[in-house]
C-alpha cells in the first residue's frame, strides 16, 4: 500500500494539520519510505496471537465514583490563549 | 577537595550529611556550571531563584529526605508547577503548567532541587535532539582531532548532556523507545528505564503512553538506584501505576553476579556490525564470567520486527495523545484571518508542531483509519504480544540480557538526515520498550575515536535490581573515568 497526495491530504485533513502545495510531494515520499519499511510486518505469522493489550498483566482498578477535585476554574484557564466571562474562547462555530 | 559539581550524587548526599557544604553552595556551584555552559544549550529554562530558595530550605531544615539538596535537572516533559513546561514545542511555548507531575513531586517530597527544565526532541520524537523547536542540545563531548559537534542523543539530549557536563547531579528522563539510554550512552553515563507502570505517567507530556516511561539519568549506578527509589511508586491518578512496593534500590544494590544467569541474544549481533560495538559486547561478556555469572546464548527471533512494529504503535499512540492541541485550551494559537474553527485547529497544528512531530502524526493518524487498522495496527499488537514472548521465553534460561545500547557511538550533526536512518539508531533498545521490561545503559569504554559507548542491561518484568546490581558490576570492571 503507498500513499499518493490525494491521501496525504486526506490524512492532513483528518490530523488537523493545515499543509501547503508545496509541502505535499515531500510528505508522500516521507510517509512511503516508513511505510514500505512498517510493511515487513506482514510477513510474521500472527494466526492465533492476540494483539497485545496491556504489557504488564493485570485488571484495570476501580475507585469510588465520588468528586476528587474541581474548584479551579482559574487554573484550569490560566493558560487559555482566549478566555472569557470564565470559558474557553474560540471562533464562532455556529452561524 | 574537587569541585563540589564533580561529586557523585551520593557524595553530594554523603557532604550535605556530614555538613561539609551547605545546599545552597551546592545549587550555587550548579548555577554558576550552568551558566558557564549555555553554549550546550541543555536547559530551555533555568530557575535559578527557585533553586535557591529550596536549597536554602534544606539548609534551614525546613525541607528534607532522601535527596535533601541535590540539584537536578528535570526533562522539559515533565509538567513542573509554574515553571513553564514545553516538551520541546513551539506549540507549548509559553504553557506553565498549574499542578506538579507526580514524578517530579516525587523528587520534591524527597527533599531535591530543581534547576531548570531540560531540552528534549520535540515531544520526545528523536534520537539526536535535532527535532528541539529550542535548538539543538550539543554534547559536551568531541571526537579526538575533531572540533565537530555532535549530537547527545535523544529524546533527553538535554539530561543527557548538562548531566554529563557536570551541571546538575542527575536528572529525569522519559524512555518511549530508548530516549533514556541512548543518550546515555552517548555521553557516558547511566540510565534506566523501569519496568513499564512503576513511574506514575501523570504529568508526564504523553508521547506514547503504552511505552513511556520516567527513569534517571546520573554518573553512576548508585546514583540511578538513589533517584529511581524517589521517582517510583503507586499513583492512583495514573491508570497504569503498579501498585507494588518499590524496594530500597541503593540499598539493596551489590554488584554480585555470582550465581546470575546472564543472556546474550544472538539476533543483536547484526550483520555489519560496528567491531567497536562488537568488542565491547564481548568485553562486557567477558567482565560479567569473571565476576561469577553464567553466560547462556539465548533466541529473541522477531528481533528484527521490533522497530517496524514500534513506529506503527509510538504514532498511533502519538497521533491520539497529540490531538489536544487545538489552541483552545493551552499552548499557542493561530486564526487565519476570517477562519472558522476548523481552520484555527489544522492552522494552529500546522505552525506548532515541527517536521517530525507532523510526520509522526500522519503516519498515526494513517495507521489507525478506516481500512487500514487491521493491517497495521491489529498486526503490529500481535507481533509486538510476540516480541514479548521471546523476551519471557529468553528470561526462562537466564536472569538478564546484555547488549549493546547503540550501534554506533554520537553522531554529528545532519548525519541521519533521513528519518529512517534515524530511526534504526534505537534498534538495540526498542524491544525492551515494547516489552516494557527494565533496561539501563552503563557507560563501558570509549570508541577508537575517543567517544563514549554504552552496554545496556535488559531484565525481568519489576527486576530493576537484577538491572541495577549488572549495571554496577560493569561499571566496577570498566572503570569508566573519561569525562569530556
Amino acid at each position: 500500500m503507498s500513499v499518493d497526495s490525494q491521501t496525504v491530504r486526506k490524512i492532513a485533513r483528518l490530523a488537523r494539520i493545515a499543509v501547503t502545495d508545496d509541502e505535499v510531494p515531500g510528505l508522500v515520499e516521507q510517509l512511503n519510505g516508513i511505510l514500505g519499511w512498517v510493511e515487513q510486518l506482514g510477513e510474521v505469522d500472527t494466526k492465533g496471537v492476540e494483539p497485545m493489550a496491556s504489557v504488564m498483566p493485570g485488571n484495570m482498578r476501580w475507585r469510588e465514583d465520588v468528586v476528587t477535585d474541581g474548584g479551579i476554574q482559574d487554573k484550569v484557564l490560566a493558560n487559555a490563549p482566549d478566555a472569557a466571562s470564565g470559558f474557553f474562547a474560540v471562533p464562532k462555530v455556529i452561524e | 577537595m574537587s569541585a563540589l559539581t564533580d561529586l557523585s550524587l551520593a557524595d553530594m548526599k554523603a557532604g550535605l550529611d556530614a555538613r561539609q557544604f551547605s545546599a545552597v553552595e551546592l545549587a550555587q556551584a550548579h548555577l554558576d556550571a550552568m551558566a558557564a555552559n549555555r553554549h550546550l544549550n541543555a536547559f530551555i529554562v533555568e530557575t535559578p531563584e527557585l533553586a535557591l530558595a529550596h536549597a536554602k530550605a534544606v539548609d534551614d531544615g525546613k525541607r528534607g529526605g532522601p535527596l535533601a539538596g541535590i540539584p537536578l535537572g528535570i526533562k522539559d516533559l515533565f509538567a513542573t508547577d509554574g515553571v513553564q513546561t514545553t516538551a520541546g514545542s513551539k506549540i507549548l511555548e509559553g504553557f506553565v503548567p498549574r499542578y506538579e507531575s507526580s514524578v517530579s513531586a516525587n523528587l520534591l517530597r524527597d527533599g531535591a532541587v530543581f534547576l531548570g527544565k531540560l531540552n528534549m526532541d520535540e515531544f520526545a520524537m528523536g534520537s539526536s535532539n535535532e527535532t528541539s523547536a529550542f535548538g539543538r542540545v550539543i554534547s559536551p563531548w568531541k571526537a579526538k582531532g575533531s572540533d565537530a559537534e555532535l549530537v547527545p542523543g535523544g529524546s533527553s539530549g538535554g539530561s543527557a548532556a548538562a548531566v554529563s557536563a557536570r551541571l546538575c547531579a542527575g536528572a529525569t528522563g522519559t524512555d518511549t523507545g530508548g530516549s533514556i539510554r541512548q543518550p546515555a550512552a552517548f555521553v557516558g553515563i547511566a540510565g534506566i528505564k523501569p519496568t513499564y507502570g512503576r513511574a506514575s505517567r501523570w504529568g508526564t507530556i504523553a508521547f506514547a503512553s503504552s511505552l513511556d516511561q520516567a527513569g534517571p539519568m546520573a554518573r553512576t549506578v548508585t546514583d540511578c538506584a538513589l533517584m529511581l527509589t524517589s521517582m517510583c511508586g503507586f499513583d492512583a491518578k495514573d491508570s497504569t501505576s503498579l501498585d507494588i512496593a518499590v524496594p530500597d534500590y541503593a540499598a539493596g544494590l551489590t554488584g554480585s553476579m555470582k550465581g546470575k544467569r546472564v543472556g546474550i541474544p544472538a539476533e543483536y549481533r547484526l550483520d555489519g556490525m560496528d567491531p567497536e560495538i562488537a568488542a565491547l559486547w564481548d568485553q562486557g561478556i567477558a567482565w560479567l564470567k569473571a565476576e561469577g555469572a553464567e553466560i547462556v546464548s539465548v533466541s529473541l527471533p522477531h528481533t528484527k520486527y521490533a522497530l517496524p512494529t514500534y513506529y506503527i504503535v509510538a504514532p498511533a499512540e502519538a497521533s491520539s495523545n497529540l490531538a489536544r492541541y487545538d489552541g483552545v485550551r493551552y499552548g499557542n494559537r493561530v486564526t487565519p484571518a476570517g477562519g472558522n474553527v476548523h481552520d484555527m485547529y489544522a492552522a494552529t497544528r500546522a505552525a506548532g508542531f515541527g517536521k517530525e512531530v507532523k510526520r509522526r502524526i500522519m503516519i498515526g493518524t494513517y495507521v489507525l483509519s478506516a481500512g487500514f487498522y487491521d493491517a497495521y495496527y491489529t498486526q503490529a499488537q500481535k507481533v509486538r504480544a510476540l516480541i514479548a514472548r521471546d523476551f519471557e521465553a529468553a528470561f526462562e534460561k537466564c536472569d538478564v540480557l546484555l547488549t549493546p545500547t547503540a550501534p554506533s557511538p554520537a553522531f554529528a550533526f545532519g548525519a541521519k538526515a533521513d528519518p529512517l536512518a534515524m530511526y534504526l539508531n534505537d534498534v538495540f533498545t526498542v524491544p525492551a520498550s515494547l516489552a516494557g521490561l527494565p533496561a539501563m545503559s552503563v557507560p563501558a569504554g570509549l570508541s577508537a575515536s575517543g567517544l563514549p559507548l554504552g552496554l545496556q542491561i535488559i531484565g525481568r518484568p519489576l527486576d530493576e535490581m537484577g538491572v541495577l546490581d549488572a549495571g554496577l558490576a560493569i561499571e566496577r570492571a570498566a572503570g569508566f573515568s573519561a569525562r569530556p
